[in-house]
């Protein structure tokens, strides 16, 4: 019982390939444009991909080549799709929204009363179940689209960044209710925010360009980036480069040195990775080995906690405000970044 | 300009409105002079003669014949034309927006052509036993060919505007197209059907170059109100006006009755 993909899409640049266990969630990381409500589309099939195949469980989905052409249509393919706005059928009070999915599925209209008011009650929502959705907030709404996404027992769920249109009160109470709800289930789900793969996610799937840049379990994957958009996830620096003896040579010669901690060999892709609270700002440029010292233009300066975090050349630092105040930093300026290279961490990309 | 409190900026120039109160007397001027020529002691005997509740029944009858007709036609041809793109859709679209634009006369010709003894489709009718030209089936097709465009118009709208997100949710839920169809695109655009559906109906209320062609005027058959009221016009005059009063009334009431509530019906926005 896997769910299985492989698809290709010319016209957007997507070529993607993953498999998902009966029991596991996985979270879609990416930048926007990088194909995420793409997989969605092509799996729901509301989307039809040039070529490639998809199976979820005994169920094939597509199978399209050259010489083949496979299509279920998406009311066949179990795998249902909970959007960022709530989609509430306006004009069905709550409970007839979530007795849609077993209506269709050919229950009498009692049995689909009754499982839409067990999984109403599953997401809290049970007192609104005769409410219209024009009478319910975002929060409310967004219940009511789990329970009816539950309600329709889908073999694949499919969660397009369900907290990303929801205030901030409403999103840690939705963050929860799926915790609960996704346990024991297969369910794929886009987001932009750590802490959904975080609490959410046994495994992390990173999109970019269309194609998948870095998997792995989350832990792994925030603790040990491999892409530039996981390290900026996880707050971490990334320079991506080829591995010489002190550390590694990006494409434009910069030379960062750092520890290795396993076996790498020279002329390997690697990647060097640093936490901004590492660097260091200064005006003039400071000498005294064993230290990495870029020259930087500072693009911008945002408050980040207590501290003040530096953005230039790419790269960021954390400063204390009052350490900032007496550089008179600003955008524009030019400065050093000095990192201590028993700070940075090189490993294999 | 007083504005009452409570309501918004506009951006609308003093002169806008001046223009905008001519262009109503425009429209209701000629009302008014028409009322003022009623014969008020006659109004009653004259709408209530034989010849008259005759063809006030067949318009009401055939009008609303043809808006079942136009709904039948219409729904499909509208979900085709705003949901799946396909070579030649623009072209299908002006085909059936044309007689929005065609004189009544000239479409009454052309069903003439087609339905009539002669005609394209009529020659096999007429061997299967069945004339439609001059019968009351021939103005109700008259009046389904003027009045169809305003459903399509009016449905396609409500469709574009509704778009297929929510279709899209049903399907994944397990509906089938039949049933996302039933449950959910219909209930969704159905305050654009039924504005156009009030409009194919007092479409068919007013025709009369097209049933004339086609259908002719038999008292009882095909005269329906405007025949009546182009007839009576010729012979007595306050005939016709008294008439004309009462299909300005019924056209009236039909537009009130849908458009009360402007917006009520609307599918309700869920709050963000």
């Amino acid at each position: 019982m896997t769910f299985h993909l492989d698809a290709t899409l010319a016209a957007r640049g997507f070529d993607v390939s993953l498999s998902l266990g009966p029991v596991e969630t996985v979270a879609i990381l990416g930048p926007n444009g990088a194909g995420k409500s793409t997989l969605f589309a092509i799996i729901a099939g509301l989307l039809r991909p040039d070529t490639g195949t998809a199976q979820l469980g005994d169920k094939v989905l597509f199978d399209l080549a050259a010489d083949k052409s496979l299509w279920s249509a998406p009311h066949t393919r179990g795998t249902a799709l909970l959007a960022q706005e709530a989609l509430l059928f306006p004009h069905l009070s709550a409970v007839d929204n979530v007795a849609f999915g077993p209506r269709s599925a050919g229950a009498s209209s009692t049995a689909a009363r009754e499982t839409a008011m067990h999984w109403l009650t599953e997401v809290d929502a049970g007192d609104l179940a005769s409410r219209r959705p024009g009478q319910l907030s975002g929060g409310q709404a967004q219940r009511v689209a789990v329970a009816r996404a539950l309600a329709a027992d889908p073999d694949l769920l499919l969660l397009d960044e369900p907290m990303a249109a929801l205030d901030i009160h409403a999103a840690p109470l939705l963050r929860r209710l799926l915790k609960r709800v996704l346990a024991g289930r297969r369910a794929i789900i886009i987001t932009h925010d750590i802490l959904d793969a975080l609490m959410l996610a046994d495994r992390v799937i990173v999109l970019e360009d269309g194609r998948i840049s870095e998997a792995g379990p989350t832990r792994d994957v925030l603790e040990r980036p491999r892409s530039r958009f996981a390290a900026g996830l996880a707050g971490l620096n990334l320079v991506a480069g080829t591995v010489a003896d002190a550390g590694i040579t990006t494409a434009d010669g910069m030379v960062v040195a750092g520890h290795h901690e396993d076996t790498l060999g020279p002329g390997q892709d690697g990647v060097a990775v640093f936490p901004p609270s590492a660097v260091s700002v200064f005006l003039t440029e400071e000498h005294g080995s064993p230290r990495n010292s870029f020259q930087v233009t500072i693009t911008d300066l945002e408050p980040h906690g207590d501290q003040i975090r530096v953005h230039a050349g790419g790269l960021s630092a954390d400063i204390t405000p009052a350490a900032s105040a007496d550089l008179g930093l600003a955008p524009g300026m030019t400065v050093y970044f000095v990192i201590k290279a028993t700070a940075i961490n090189i490993y294999p990309a | 300009m007083n504005r009452r409190s409570g309501t918004g900026y506009t951006g609308i120039p003093a002169w806008i409105y001046a223009i905008a109160a001519a262009g109503a007397l425009f429209v209701l001027l000629p009302l008014v002079a028409m009322v003022a020529k009623v014969n008020w002691p006659e109004f009653i005997p004259l709408i209530t003669s034989d010849p008259s509740l005759t063809a006030l029944g067949l318009s009401l009858r055939t009008s609303a014949a043809s808006t079942a007709l136009c709904i039948l036609l219409g729904v499909p041809l509208a979900l085709v034309l705003a949901r799946s793109p396909f070579p030649g859709q623009r072209l299908l679209r002006a085909f059936v927006l044309l007689p929005l634009v065609l004189p009544p006369v000239v479409g009454g010709i052309a069903l003439l052509y087609t339905f009539g003894r002669q005609g394209l489709l009529g020659r096999s009718l007429e061997l299967a036993g069945i004339q439609i030209a001059f019968s009351t089936a021939a103005v109700v097709l008259a009046q389904t060919f003027v009045a169809l465009p305003f459903l399509v118009v009016s449905l396609e709208g409500a469709l574009r505007t509704a778009g297929n997100k929510y279709e899209a949710v049903a399907a994944t839920l397990g509906a089938r197209p039949g049933t996302v169809l039933r449950r959910v695109t219909i209930p969704l655009v159905l305050p654009g059907l039924a504005s156009g559906a009030v409009l194919s109906f007092a479409r068919s209320l007013g025709e009369f170059g097209a049933t004339l062609t086609f259908a002719g005027s038999l008292q009882g058959v095909t005269r329906t109100l405007p025949l009546e009221i182009y007839l009576q016009r010729e012979t007595d005059a306050d005939a016709a006006v008294a008439l004309s009063l009462l299909l300005v009334a019924v056209a009236v009431a039909v537009v009130g009755l849908s458009y009360r509530r402007p917006g009520s019906a609307a599918p309700e926005r869920a709050a963000q």
